[in-house]
């Protein structure tokens, strides 16, 4: 015990010694901070986009919405529903109503070449046909600009996050569908899930102008709650006039938004690494040129009788207090630069746009903390090793 | 002036200026020197009384701000930096007070340095070092590197590297300033013997008399004035 | 040649540094390499798009679909060499992560539009000859295993078959190589034929043309004329030169990659500029050692070529390995489970780029220190 605590004050003192000096070594401890502060700014600030497109995607998904699907159909974009299943959708066991009937909305749902705001270039934008309850069956609609558009009427209401990616989607400009003028008429939000990326306009106008017929792509429900859906689904699946897909609503858009969010996951790991090694060799720069200039001290300490284990624990504690504060200057740096930033990419799935915000969580600051110690432990760990090793006489010669 | 046709070395007039700041340091103020062909030439004086400057402008490592440098017959003052460096290489041989050899060589490769600027082939190098190593005694520490010599041998490979090329004149800026008495010793017979023996010419500035009196002449100087006694 | 010798023991002379260093632009340079792939995955092969094609769709989106008889009606156009349709088949291969693009497609006359999709000859007789035959890239045959023979079921979709199934079953004939390292070989294309007899509805309706015109420097204006032909009809179109209709795709990915490159492109020149500073001050520490090497009669450049010759050996030490290794890695392909990024190659200009960028790195990273110590006064380099 004794040992021990003679021990621990030992590597205190040596580290209190070592910190003291970095003051002196400003130029190579700056650089090692501002290398892993690099890795940690780009590894936290690449995930973060998958984080927003995640987030955007699915968790603002209400867990009580659900969705249903042609079977076999992977996207709404390849589905297809009929007036009649819609309707069975509507009545069936678990579905919300309330004054006006069933909380279900059978939609439609293609896509519309516009301008994007910041390239000029065209893009596609979904463009969703939607029946009365559709605003109910979202979690959190509300119109922030211009009126709801009335139904049977060529108009239509915009996302917010279209609205801010797309030319011409604003209050009072009219978009141009085969032949004909839409008036766009008001902008709304959904508390920042993927209808913000959506234009809506009147199910029954769409059906003629892309000539669906009567038919539809997909119903959305909100069901009494979250634990409604296995009944809900058990009665549309046994169902023999229906032969669709049921799905809760977040785990419907999390397979939605794998392909993307595992891209830029990837991605950004492959980055991180490569660049975690460029900031390994930085730090093994800076602490071997640490550990060479205090050469003669290290060895005073030593012929003083301090032991090898305290000169190692000390190295490898400035080194790990570095890459601490490169990993926090990183992250904060990540914080400010990206989080909340509004982007928008491509959902493949959909074949169109969707509008996110970058996410920083604390979950990836974590992460990036916990990068930079380990790339911080292991560029410390060679050159403690050296200055335990160092033979005490010839060390104190020396210089 | 009977021996004219002998000078080997002719300073007219030099002065050299320095700014420090807004204000300037005349540093030579117009010195005179004339030193003769196979002179070992001693040059005392206090520190800052431009001993080393009047060196680097016989050897070519400086310009003047005023006056002529002649050596050999050549105006060297007037020369390009890059002729300049091809005439040192062939003139000068260079002796540092801290040798100045290259840490990453051995004392072979340390003396070889300056015969890379030649056309000699490396078999013709070779022998050439083995000479001039030969000269100061070295032979046997030709593969050792500078940290594994004692400061007096690290000046002897220094004088190696100077003689190596066969120059017209050799400098010498306190070459025993940081050396024991000893080491000095040696250095200082190795340099009269060149001099008596192969009869080179050379330069040393220093702040020891004991080294000052193994010159053939020696020379003070104090305020830009140089002199033959010391001022006191 | 001669100064090889002092050339090396300077690189030598702190060992543990120049490795340092070495694996550090190394890293840079990986990292550079690997970029260039992941950039040009981002592009969709723009460079390689056909500059005598045209891709013509529906004016309103792509995803609707146009009339099987406007391949006649182009033709016509004058300027119009040829044009095929294809249409967006969207199957699911045992399970939807396992994506890749299908298309059905008239045999003789696609492989023709596209002669960078290499068939053997008994290849493509079979796919002539085989009503259900289909043909794939070797990225895709590669990635499930498949081999010229097997039986490749795949579930529609989007398109049910007149007897109310969704399985369509194909026969591997034939398994194509890409011309050229940018061409796409993760598709797979079946014949028209068996597709529009099979399908329960849609028939006649194809989801784009692609058109081979005579003289590319005419693309906007032939463009125009088929779009002029189909104005005012139920399904007018949208034509533009393939390059275009790529690039347009490409930017839908949109900011993201654009974000990504940048971030990327960032550290990659901050790495430089690190790296560059630590062989800086390798030269610095050696001022008074230049000095000596002037004052034995060294010119200034010589001195200057000496440092240089020393910090480009390293910069194309570490940046030559870097690019190897890139190259090797990037060999591996699409590094994404999900297959998302069909071309991923190092392409050759950035390795051209490459080259330039580590010689900048090596000369930049020699100059500057070298030349302030040539400033210096000999006798005042001597002095430090």
């Amino acid at each position: 015990m004794v040992g021990l605590i003679n021990w621990l004050s030992q590597i205190t003192a040596v580290t209190k010694f070592s910190l003291r000096t970095v003051p002196e070594r400003l130029g190579s401890s700056a650089s090692a901070v501002f290398g892993i502060a690099g890795v940690v700014a780009v590894f936290v600030g690449v995930l973060s986009i998958a984080q927003g497109i995640r987030q955007t995607m699915v968790t603002s998904a209400a867990p009580e919405g659900a969705i249903v699907l042609r079977s076999g159909a992977d996207s709404e974009m390849m589905s297809g529903l009929g007036r009649e299943a819609t309707r069975i959708i509507s009545e069936a066991p678990g579905v919300a109503r309330d004054a006006e009937g069933p909380l279900s909305s059978a939609e439609l749902f293609v896509i519309l070449n516009l301008p994007k705001r910041s390239t000029g270039t065209d893009a596609n934008v979904p463009l969703r046909g939607v029946e009365r309850a559709a605003p109910r069956v979202r979690a959190d609609f509300r119109l922030v600009e211009g009126r709801m558009f009335e139904w049977g009427r060529n108009e239509v209401i915009a996302g917010s996050a279209a609205a801010r990616e797309f030319a011409g989607l604003d209050v009072g400009a009219s978009l141009e569908v085969g032949r004909e003028q839409w008036q766009v008429v008001g902008i709304f939000a959904t508390n920042g899930d993927l209808s913000e990326s959506e234009i809506w306009t009147d199910a029954k106008v769409l059906q003629p102008a892309y000539r669906r017929g009567d038919s539809f792509q997909s119903a959305r429900v909100r069901l009494n709650s979250a634990g409604s859906f296995q009944e809900f689904k058990d009665a549309l699946t046994s169902d023999p006039r229906l032969d669709v897909k049921v799905a809760r609503q977040d785990e419907f858009f999390a397979e939605q938004s794998i392909v993307v969010v595992t891209l830029i996951t990837v991605l950004g790991t492959i980055i991180a690494v490569i660049m975690g090694l460029g900031a390994l060799i930085g730090a093994l720069n800076t602490m071997y040129t640490a550990v060479s200039e205090r050469t003669r001290e290290i060895a005073t300490l030593r012929a003083l009788g301090f032991r090898s284990g305290p000169v190692v624990a000390s190295v490898l504690t400035e080194a790990l207090i570095l890459a601490l504060a490169g990993g926090l200057v990183g992250g904060g740096l990540a914080y400010v630069a990206f989080d909340g930033f509004q982007a928008a990419t491509m959902n493949w799935q959909s074949f169109s746009q969707v509008g996110f915000a970058f996410a920083v969580t604390p979950q990836l600051l974590v992460q990036g903390a916990v990068y930079s110690a380990l790339i911080g432990l292991v560029g410390g760990l060679f050159p403690a090793i050296r200055a335990a090793r160092l033979p005490v006489a010839t060390a104190l010669r020396e210089l | 002036m009977s021996e004219s046709n002998n000078v080997l070395v002719r300073v007219h007039d030099v002065d050299k200026v320095f700014r420090r700041g807004s204000e300037e340091v005349h540093v030579l103020g117009g010195a005179h020197l004339e030193m003769p062909d196979g002179e070992f030439l001693a040059l005392m004086g206090p520190s800052g009384s431009g001993k080393s400057t009047l060196l680097n402008l016989i050897g070519g490592l400086d310009r003047p701000s005023e006056g002529t440098v002649e050596v050999g017959g050549l105006r060297i003052d007037r020369l390009s930096d890059r002729k300049l460096a091809g005439w040192r290489a062939r003139h000068i041989g260079l002796v540092f007070q801290f040798y100045n050899l290259l840490p990453v060589l051995t004392a072979e490769r340390n003396v070889e340095l300056p015969l890379l600027l030649t056309h000699l082939s490396r078999a013709e190098r070779r022998k050439h070092v083995a000479a001039a190593l030969g000269v100061v005694g070295l032979k046997d520490r030709s593969q050792h590197y500078p940290r594994q010599l004692s400061g007096g041998e690290q000046q002897r490979v220094g004088i190696a590297r100077a003689i190596v090329t066969d120059p017209t004149i050799l400098l010498c800026d306190e070459p025993t300033g940081d050396l024991d008495r000893t080491s000095s010793d040696e250095i200082l017979n190795l340099l009269s013997a060149l001099n008596e023996e192969q009869g080179k010419t050379i330069m040393m500035v220093t702040h020891d008399p004991h080294a000052a009196a193994r010159a053939s002449r020696t020379l003070y100087l104090d305020k830009g004035k140089l002199a033959t006694e010391p001022e006191e | 040649m001669k100064y090889l010798h002092l050339l090396w023991r300077n690189l030598t002379r702190k060992k543990l540094r120049t490795v340092l260093t070495v694996l550090a632009i190394l890293v840079a340079f990986l990292l550079f390499g690997y970029l260039s792939a992941v950039r040009q995955a981002f592009n969709m092969g723009i460079e390689v798009a056909g500059a005598d094609r045209l891709i013509v769709r529906h004016k309103v989106s792509i995803i609707q679909f146009l009339p099987i008889s406007y391949e006649r009606r182009m033709e016509q156009i004058e300027g119009v060499a040829d044009a095929v349709h294809q249409t967006w088949f969207g199957g699911v291969y045992q399970e939807p992560k396992n994506f890749f693009a299908q298309m059905p497609v008239e045999p003789v006359e696609f492989l023709e539009m596209y002669p960078e999709y290499v068939l053997e000859p008994p290849e493509y007789e079979a796919f002539l000859n085989t009503r259900t035959g289909a043909i794939t890239g070797v990225t895709t045959a590669e990635r499930f295993g498949w081999k010229v023979g097997d039986r490749i079921p795949i579930e529609a979709t989007i398109w049910s078959k007149k007897d109310g199934t969704r399985t369509w079953e194909f026969d591997l004939v034939g398994i194509y190589e890409g011309a050229e390292k940018g061409t796409d070989t993760t598709g797979f294309f079946f014949r028209y034929d068996y597709f529009d007899e099979a399908r329960a509805w849609g028939e006649g309706n194809v989801g784009w043309y692609t058109v081979r015109i005579d003289d590319p420097d005419r693309a906007a204006e032939i463009a125009e004329a088929i779009d002029r032909e189909f104005a005012n009809s139920p399904a007018e179109t949208k034509a533009e030169p393939e390059g275009a209709f790529m690039q347009g795709f490409a930017k839908q990915i949109g900011d993201v990659a654009a974000i990504v490159t940048a971030i990327v492109t960032m550290a990659f020149f901050t790495m430089l500029l690190v790296t560059g500073n630590t062989m800086a001050q390798s030269v610095r520490e050696r001022i008074g050692e230049l000095g000596v090497l002037k004052a034995l009669g060294f010119t200034h450049r010589g001195v200057l070529g000496l440092v240089l010759a020393e910090s480009c050996l390293i910069a194309v030490l570490g940046g030559a390995l870097g690019l190897a290794l890139a190259a090797w890695l990037v060999s591996f392909g699409d590094p994404t489970p999900t297959a998302s990024l069909p071309i991923f190659y190092f392409p050759a200009r950035d390795v051209v780029i490459g080259v330039v960028l580590i010689f900048l790195l090596g000369l930049a990273a020699g100059f500057f220190p070298a030349l302030r110590a040539l400033r210096l006064q000999t006798a005042d380099a001597l002095r430090r």
